[in-house]
């Protein structure tokens, strides 16, 4: 049932095409509008006025509901913020594990509710920090783990029955997976307790964040091997974050990132229901990861419809059950693309505005960017900042004090409408391709995030986007007015040394067993978590267990779409 | 050490063989200066001895990974290779994007392989002429194997494929469109098919697609184009591709070889006559004014062009 | 005679940085620039961006990182492309390279460093005034 009446709206309908052939005009004479189209990120043609004509088929039960019911809009919970603020959880991590250590502490003391952590690229692509391939790289965007002993140093003195922790790894999710839980059971907290979240999102690297390791099948072989693993030892861990975040900063506009990362789960929940598992076993913890872009409005109408969409499609398209299965949780973080490096202080305002959106878009998890991340990786200062922004958010400003507060509003619902059936377009095409995986050989996502790219790159060259400080509003001598960091070169070094005494000291036989072991697993198709948990807590390093996998499933080079 | 400005020096470095040198002398080809023609004299004489196979294939059928997989083979075996990777030049731009060497990328630090990347360019020639000389480069460099890559789709592309000895023509599953991906002129002209990709459900199924239609076309040939199964990722079926190459050029070498490069060589002596005559006429008639008198004629349509062509050559012949 | 000379450009992103949007956007600029672009995409050695180089005779290559790893990769790669005799090559970069760095990467040979933000047009512009003649 419709929320206004047929007669409601004809009434109304006379009465805007009665103010737009006055009132409209006579104030258009005075003052133009600024410019001939106002469109968002998207592209979708946005109105002067919003009324209730475009919203006259919203059924408010149908398509709003309450929060904590089906279809989610509005929220996941009954008392959304009023109950519990969302996680504040920062991504950190750079230079040694001791170095991260002390970071992760400092934020849990400073407020932060998780952890959040960033690996260095050796780490990220199942290289030890000896490799060739490693050089120069090591510590420099993440901290750097190499074997379980970093871990233990990295997790020293975080009680991981009482903290939960975000690990942002993809192609080697299993081995770091495997390390945390070691370090759990090192710790005398029972598997049952462990919670956090694996990235493992491996469909998206393919198109969007490009670290690949293997081929796109024995990929997803992976990924499905974690969702199946925890689903039957680890009940509270989030085997996957499924990202639009990375499709978005590689350009895609907001209907892309929500499409894409929506086929993504599609893709990921059809994948383990073919290893015979039922949905509502492990529905309930699939995670999504978006971005907070700058556009207020459009965000929110695209977690809102995220959140709707995800639901009816566990609900129709896999028959879930259990409604905790049609649950969209969501982390969010705020955009890294669109901070500059001119005057970095505005990034505090861009943050700010993007933070607020992710709230009001009802989001379970959300990280903030420091303002000085398009020179460097965060410091203290610029972080604490950061996480005060999603304080005075979540205390001062009022957002938080009933559930879903825009819901209602002529156009953020007409634009939530508008995301769903623009994204299920996306969807209908995907599906009609053959999937994901066909999608990403055709090259099919590439070439519409690269085209998103260069429109916004020409836009922003020609001025018809604006980027205050960048293409407007600069300043003559930009002096860098903050400090940076910088890492240690002496970490790679030190590094070395480390591994080299690993190597030493560990049972070396022990570790060429478990090798042999994976390698015959992989061989034969099984679940390879049982098996790498194992190498992992013989100290078999990180590149020693990729190293088995490369020869296994042989590694992958990318399809080029500019 | 002596700049390479000069023809003469760059053609006798690439003679020896000299990396740098190959790769100026392919760039005067493309550029199509004067000094092209003299490079082309000078390093003529050394060629004839390489094996040149010509890829070609829609995109998306694995070209690129499927050409790695030969080059490591004939590596395997101690050849050195040159490969030649066609894209098409923007005609609204005149710039190309060049990114077949992606696939290859592990190859370019092997120092017997040379690869280099060619866009169509628009040539007035044809970029077949350009990359019939690039190859001619590589040839004369010693390059034993010299594979020329191109997608097949335009009439320009099957005229470059023909300065092969062997075309190879890959296609892959499920592309859409199945075998109408591959151009009718391609058809003709292939030795032989691959279907890549062949872990696929329906490779079969375009493998049998490609022998109904090599039945409808099936004219008297003595040699009749296998379909081969390849699956790139992981090799399967290279080493029986190179196979068959090797097979193609022992028949090339027996039967109809000494006819086919008659024909080749024929061919290209008479484009090169071809432009000769045709260039060098028109130069005279532009320098005469006779073009523009005549141009101006059939703007003003007092003349088709047809006829201003006879009328003003018979003209120029006669008085020869 | 016609002539077609082009200019080509070897647009490559050294090391581990998989952030590749700024140069695939550049990448395509150039193209509709009407100049010949080569990418060989991610995770390219300073051997193998050398090597291409070469191979491909381009007047100018464009490097992208935003990993912080331009200090060990830099020098490595302007030393190679000096030992293999191309000089004439115009090297210019881009990403995340701190200003207190640029000097320093300058001094390596390399001509003009290209923060975030900069307009495509101000690259097209720069490479098409700066290119050598070929020798």
């Amino acid at each position: 049932m419709v929320v206004f009446s047929e007669k409601k709206i004809k009434e109304i309908r006379e009465e805007r095409q009665r103010w737009e052939k006055t009132t409209l005009p006579n104030w258009v004479k005075q003052c133009p509008e600024r410019k001939k189209e106002f469109r968002n990120h998207s592209g979708m043609l946005l109105k002067g006025l919003y009324t209730p004509e475009d919203v006259k088929t919203l059924d408010y039960l149908q398509d709003l509901g309450f929060p904590g019911e089906y279809p989610f809009t509005r929220g996941l919970h009954a008392t959304m913020y009023r109950g519990r603020l969302w996680t504040m959880r920062m991504f950190a991590g750079f230079g040694t594990a001791e170095d991260t250590n002390k970071r992760f502490k400092y934020l849990l003391r400073e407020g932060e509710s998780g952890l959040s952590t960033a690996f260095d690229y050796p780490t990220i692509m199942g290289y030890d920090s000896d490799h060739p391939m490693a050089r120069g790289e090591v510590g420099l965007c993440g901290v750097v783990i190499s074997s379980l002993k970093d871990m233990e140093i990295l997790l020293d003195g975080v009680p991981l029955d009482k903290v939960t922790t975000s690990m942002t790894i993809n192609g080697p999710a299993a081995m770091l997976l495997a390390m945390y839980v070691a370090v759990g059971d090192k710790q005398g907290v029972p598997r049952e307790k462990l919670g956090g979240t694996t990235q493992n999102d491996m469909l998206k690297e393919y198109f969007a964040q490009k670290l690949c390791i293997f081929p796109p099948k024995p990929s997803v072989k992976l990924v499905t091997d974690i969702i199946e693993y925890c689903a039957r030892y680890l009940p509270k861990w989030n085997p996957i974050s499924i990202s639009g975040y990375h499709i978005r900063e590689a350009g895609a506009n907001a209907v892309q990132e929500l499409a894409f990362t929506l086929y993504d789960g599609i893709a990921y929940v059809e994948s383990t229901l073919e290893r015979g598992l039922k949905v509502d076993d492990f529905a309930h913890r699939l995670s999504f990861f978006f971005a907070s872009h700058n556009d207020f409005f459009e965000e929110i109408a695209k977690f809102r419809a995220a959140r709707r969409l995800w639901a009816r499609l566990m609900k129709e398209r896999f028959h879930a059950k259990n409604p905790r299965s049609m649950w969209m949780r969501m982390h969010i973080q705020t955009s890294g693309c669109t901070l500059t490096a001119q005057q970095p202080l505005n990034n505090i305002i861009r943050t700010t505005i993007q933070a607020l959106a992710a709230v009001l878009g009802g989001t379970q998890s959300l990280h903030t960017n420091s303002f000085d991340e398009a020179l460097c990786l965060p410091t203290e200062e610029a972080v604490r900042v950061a996480l005060r922004t999603q304080q005075i958010i979540a205390h001062e400003s009022g957002a938080t004090n009933t559930a879903d507060p825009l819901a209602g509003s002529y156009y953020v619902e007409a634009l939530t409408n508008e995301m769903e059936e623009k994204a299920m377009d996306y969807i209908q095409k995907i599906d009609d391709m053959g999937g994901a995986i066909v999608a990403i050989e055709k090259g099919f996502l590439q070439k519409e995030i690269a085209d998103s790219a260069y429109k916004y790159q020409k836009e922003v060259d020609e001025k018809k986007r604006i980027i205050v400080g960048l293409n407007e509003y600069t300043i003559e001598e930009e002096k860098c007015p903050i400090e940076l960091l910088r890492v240690d070169p002496k970490v790679e070094k030190q590094q070395v040394v480390k591994l080299q005494k690993l190597k030493r000291e560990r049972n070396n036989r022990k570790v060429k067993e478990s090798l042999e072991k994976l390698h015959y697993s992989a061989e034969k198709d099984e679940n390879l978590m049982p098996t790498i948990i194992e190498a992992v807590k013989a100290y078999a390093t990180l590149g020693e267990i990729t190293d088995v996998l490369r020869k296994v499933y042989g590694e992958y080079k990318e399809l080029i779409i500019i | 050490m002596q700049a390479l400005t000069d023809v003469e020096e760059i053609a006798r470095r690439v003679l020896s063989g000299d990396r740098k040198s190959i790769a100026k002398a392919i760039t005067i080809i493309e550029d199509n200066t004067a000094e092209s023609k003299r490079l082309i004299a000078s390093i003529y004489p050394s060629t004839g001895r390489a094996q040149i196979i010509g890829l070609t294939g829609p995109a998306g059928s694995g070209k690129s990974t499927l050409i790695e997989k030969i080059v490591q083979e004939y590596r395997r075996k101690g050849k050195t290779v040159g490969v030649i990777a066609v894209d098409p030049t923007s005609p609204f731009t005149g710039g190309a994007f060049l990114g077949d060497r992606i696939r290859m990328q592990e190859l370019s630090t092997d120092l017997g392989v040379f690869i280099r990347s060619m866009a169509t360019r628009n040539y007035l020639g044809g970029i077949a002429k350009a990359t019939k000389d690039a190859v001619k480069v590589l040839d004369a460099a010693g390059k034993e194997i010299i594979i020329v890559e191109t997608v097949g789709a335009g009439q320009s592309e099957v005229e470059i494929i023909k300065v092969a000895q062997t075309i190879v023509v890959i296609h892959a599953p499920g592309l859409g469109d199945e075998i109408q991906a591959i151009k009718a002129g391609i058809m003709e002209i292939a030795d032989i098919f691959v279907v890549n990709k062949a872990d696929r459900e329906n490779a079969n199924k375009a493998v049998m697609d490609i022998q109904s239609i090599l039945q409808l076309n099936n004219k008297e040939a003595t040699w009749k184009p296998p379909i081969l199964k390849t699956t790139a990722l992981t090799g399967e079926g290279v080493p029986e591709l190179i196979e068959k190459i090797e097979e193609h050029r022992r028949f090339l070498e027996k039967e109809i070889g000494r006819k086919r490069s008659l024909g080749k060589a024929e061919a290209e002596f008479i484009e090169a006559i071809k432009e000769k005559v045709v260039n060098s006429i028109i130069d005279d008639l532009k320098k005469e004014g006779r073009f523009e008198e005549f141009l101006e004629k059939i703007i003003a349509k007092e003349m088709d062009p047809a006829s201003a062509a006879e009328k003003l050559l018979h003209e120029k012949l006669r008085r020869h | 005679m016609q002539s077609t000379r082009k200019i080509r450009v070897l647009i490559a992103k050294p090391g581990l940085d998989s952030h590749d949007r700024g140069a695939k956007v550049v990448a395509r600029a150039l193209r509709d620039a009407g100049m010949e672009v080569i990418y060989t995409g991610l995770r390219q050695t300073p051997e193998q961006i050398v090597e291409t180089a070469l191979q491909e005779d381009v007047n100018v290559i464009g490097l992208s990182i935003l990993s912080g790893a331009h200090k060990a990769l830099f020098p490595r790669i302007m030393e190679l492309l000096k030992r293999e005799g191309l000089t004439d090559v115009m090297v210019f970069a881009g990403g995340i390279i701190p200003e207190e760095d640029i000097q320093e990467m300058k001094n390596l040979g390399i001509k003009e460093i290209f923060g975030p933000g900069t307009p495509t047009e101000t690259i097209i512009q720069y490479v098409m005034e700066n290119i050598q003649e070929r020798t």
